[in-house]
């Protein structure tokens, strides 16, 4: 009996072990699985590019990050809010129609106090239901880029919800696992198969699915495996094990390049890389100074001009980097030719401008850093480290990973630190009101310019788009002539591909299998 | 006996309590877990509020005795990174980890166990000294080079097995085993060899020297005056007083087996509870971290009460001196 029903499981396992032939199946791999299948309990980058593959939202980004109308055909601006026309015809996964009843479930359980997404949602005041096919989401006043910020608030089935008690997302005290943590119930071009989590992912194609033959992928099963060793994963692609790994190394690029039938496509990645000097404490933590010499202008340019941005991209990133002169990348709105212009390299000016603001053997500073965040972080710290010291200024390096060195930045505890910024709305908006604006969460430099607050303020309520876009350029201006950070550059996203498979880089680093073309 | 056992099990509390305050108050030095649970655009004022909820700004003290009085309860929490509960992904990775140790624990005994009485005979013959200065690579190299080296061998140049993961499991009601299909054995196998060489190498080098001495001793002497043929003076009177020891280290090195699983299974993806553990480090989840570090001294706790008792049982001395 028992081994009757052993020999039954292992036929089943071996059977479910070998898809079709005919099929086109994807397998990937990247460091850190999605963390949860839950669409608005996570707000982190694989968790959304993950979920994305299976939920929608009413406008998405394609592969080049253009705004696309996914589950919403169109949609209109007016004073108090935007109206959304829905896709019709659209089904989620288990066959129940998607309404406009869906919409203001989703938003009412994205702005709930346990989901991730409050923040990008508080936008929406409330959803209005004018048809079953016709929403119209309410701002408090004008909101110019409001479906920039929708892109990954995804759309669930209210019925499927309830009917599974996952109406909200859990929440830090919840003591069991909710249903949608390992189970979705989306609209997208691929369902959930089977979900074992840091293990295998599997999705299938939904034939179901909208945009059926609307775009050219034609992946009909795709199989995520994480694998945390860098060098693993590089192997596990250059054995053809898997397909396309999202984040090889940048040492290893070479190497796969090399390798017959593999290829490595980059990008500027919207993230940009730089340091912060806190201006507005009075007396430095860290130096031997008395008083804080980062309130001199002269001291912050000075430190602008000590860093060589272009050795550092030579050196330090082998060439996979584009240096820069602000803290937001090109693709991002805000961003001009001009702007972006490294401010240069020029010790001996650098240390002439210290002299002037009576440091002329310069001063001590500890430099705090992230060593398991960004790429190449740490080295980027110590090259710092180095050309600081030759204008006289000694600096320590506390290179820490980044569960410590967060909360640092958080609780306004350092003196000069790094930090990296992606922009998921594309808008210099996001930029100012967590960097620059004087009350801004991750504005650890106590810059404080009331223009710079007045603009962050005017642009989320200015509909000319001339006007705006004027206004977040000033912005900029007064920001780069008064230096409250030290940008070093953008970071180059590199993924490696077999040629088996066509797969567009996406500046998010996020994996868009509809455009993915099996050959 | 009765009493002796009870002490022991008295002092396996106690450490158990030591084991798990300590690690508890390491974990305020392993960061914020909660930078890495919230969105880059959560403003300080949800931080805090989910510091609050989640006790985090308690005194260490509440935070252990919270987190004592809730494992009393079989509470062990959800983990903070996957929101899953931590007793229930314990027992999902455990089947993997026991049986990538139990294979790595056959290798390590059967080839050093072989090779050390390979050595120990035929100590002059150019094979045993090549066996012993490869053995030297075993105990110096660290575990990650040699999984790595040992993926590009045999995954991508030869491509005889695959480089990373646990596949071919068959599901037998809740225990998810490897050991049934071809393909689950292809895939232990790197990650066993790996994981076996270190104590592979110890068994092999102890062997050899346990040989060497015995067959010095005089009750080998007479074997061989009685006219034995060689193979029973080696294998039924050489080799049997040799395991006593041997068996010793291995009892004592399966709870070693499971905590150095730790860096092999990170290089072979194997998803064991040691990979769990890391990426929970790398979080700062710490219902996992805590609940894990318990388990472990948990395991380490009973195999030395076992050997203890064991000792208890085979050497009289012990119970003469108690």
């Amino acid at each position: 009996m028992h081994f009757k029903k052993l020999l039954a499981v292992s036929f089943a396992a071996l059977t479910a072990a070998s898809p079709a032939l005919a099929e086109n199946v994807l397998r990937w791999t990247s460091q850190g699985d999605a963390l949860t299948m839950d669409p608005h309990s996570q707000n982190e980058g694989p968790t959304i590019a993950m979920n994305g593959q299976i939920y929608e939202s009413l406008v998405t980004r394609d592969a080049d990050l253009k705004l696309q109308p996914e589950l919403a055909e169109s949609w209109q601006a007016g004073a108090d809010g935007w109206t959304f026309t829905l896709r019709k015809g659209v089904k989620f996964h288990d066959g129940a129609d998607f309404t406009a009843e869906d919409v203001v479930f989703s938003f009412e359980r994205a702005k709930h106090e346990a989901s991730d997404y409050k923040e990008q949602a508080k936008n929406v005041v409330s959803v209005e239901v004018i048809d079953d096919y016709t929403v119209k989401l309410v701002t408090d006043g004008p909101n110019p880029i409001l479906p920039n910020q929708l892109t990954s608030i995804y759309m669930m089935d209210k019925g499927w919800s309830e009917a599974n008690n996952v109406t909200t997302p859990q929440d830090f005290k919840a003591k069991e696992e909710t249903y949608a943590v390992r189970n979705a119930n989306g609209t997208g071009p691929f369902s959930l198969v089977s979900r074992a989590p840091d293990e295998l992912t599997v999705l299938a194609r939904n034939a179901a699915w909208w945009g059926e033959g609307q775009f050219p992928g034609n992946i009909d099963r795709i199989e995520y495996r994480p694998i945390t060793n860098a060098a693993t994963r590089v192997a596990a692609l250059l054995s053809g094990e898997v397909d396309f790994v999202l984040d090889p190394p940048l040492q290893d690029l070479k190497r796969i390049e090399g390798a017959d039938g593999l290829g490595v496509k980059t990008v500027a990645q919207i993230r940009s890389i730089f340091f912060g000097m806190d201006q507005g404490v009075d007396k430095l933590r860290s130096s031997d100074v008395d008083g804080n010499p980062f309130k001199d202008a002269r001291v912050r340019e000075a430190f602008n001009l000590a860093i060589d941005k272009a050795a550092i991209q030579r050196v330090v990133m082998e060439g996979l980097s584009f240096p820069t002169g602000m803290i937001t990348p090109p693709g991002v709105l805000g961003n001009t030719p001009e702007l972006d212009a490294s401010y240069g390299f020029d010790a001996a000016k650098a240390k002439a401008l210290l002299a002037e603001a009576g440091y002329p053997n310069g001063f001590s500073v500890q430099l705090d850093c992230p060593n398991n965040r960004y790429n190449n972080d740490e080295k980027i710290c110590q090259a710092a480290v180095a050309m600081l010291a030759k204008i006289g200024v000694n600096v320590k390096l506390d290179a820490i990973p980044k569960a410590q060195h967060f909360p640092k930045i958080q609780k306004r505890e350092s003196d000069f630190y790094m930090l990296g910024w992606g922009v998921p709305t594309l808008d210099s908006h996001y930029v100012f009101s967590y960097l620059l604006a004087s009350n801004g969460s991750w504005n650890a430099t106590g810059y404080a310019n009331p223009r710079v607050d007045e603009i962050t303020q005017a642009i989320t309520t200015e509909i000319d788009i001339e006007k705006r876009t004027a206004m977040i350029d000033e912005a900029w201006q007064l920001v780069k002539a008064e230096m409250p950070y030290v940008p070093i550059h953008h970071q180059v996203l590199a993924w490696g591909i077999s040629n088996k498979v066509d797969i567009p880089i996406s500046a998010d680093d996020a994996f868009r299998p509809r455009f993915a073309v099996m050959k | 006996m009765l009493f002796f056992i009870l002490k022991r099990l008295a002092q396996s509390v106690l450490v158990m309590a030591v084991v798990s305050a300590v690690s508890f108050s390491l974990f305020n030095f392993v960061g914020d877990p909660v930078n890495n649970m919230v969105g880059q655009d959560a403003t300080r004022e949800q931080r805090i509020e989910i510091r609050q909820q989640l006790g985090l700004d308690d005194p260490i003290l509440t935070q252990y005795s919270r987190f004592i009085g809730n494992m009393v309860q079989g509470d062990f929490g959800l983990s903070y990174r996957i929101k899953r509960p931590v007793d229930e992904l314990i027992f999902e990775r455990l089947p993997a980890t026991l049986e990538l140790v139990f294979v790595s624990a056959i290798i390590a005994l059967v080839v050093g166990i072989g090779l050390g009485i390979y050595t120990g005979i035929r100590r002059h013959a150019w094979a045993s000294r090549a066996v012993l200065s490869v053995s030297l690579i075993g105990v110096s190299l660290p575990t990650f080079i040699i999984g790595i080296a040992l993926i590009y061998i045999f995954a991508v140049h030869l491509r005889w097995l695959p480089s990373s993961g646990r596949s071919g499991t068959v599901d037998l009601g809740g225990w998810k085993t490897s050991l049934l299909s071809i393909d689950g054995w292809r895939a232990i196998i790197l990650p066993a060899i790996t994981l076996s060489l270190f104590q592979l190498t110890l068994i092999l080098r102890l062997v050899r020297a346990e040989m060497l001495e015995v067959m010095q001793t005089d009750f080998i002497k007479f074997a061989r005056a009685r006219g034995l043929s060689e193979r029973a003076i080696h294998f039924r009177h050489a080799l049997r007083n040799t395991l006593v020891p041997v068996i010793t280290i291995i009892g004592l090195n399966i709870g070693g087996l499971i905590a150095f699983s730790v860096i092999t299974e990170t290089v072979f993806q194997w998803p064991g509870t040691g990979l769990m553990f890391i990426q929970a480090v790398d979080f700062v989840d710490v219902p996992i971290m805590a609940a894990y570090l318990v388990f472990v001294a948990l395991l380490f706790v009973i195999i030395n009460l076992v050997v203890d008792i064991l000792y208890f049982v085979v050497d009289p001395r012990i119970r003469l001196g108690n």
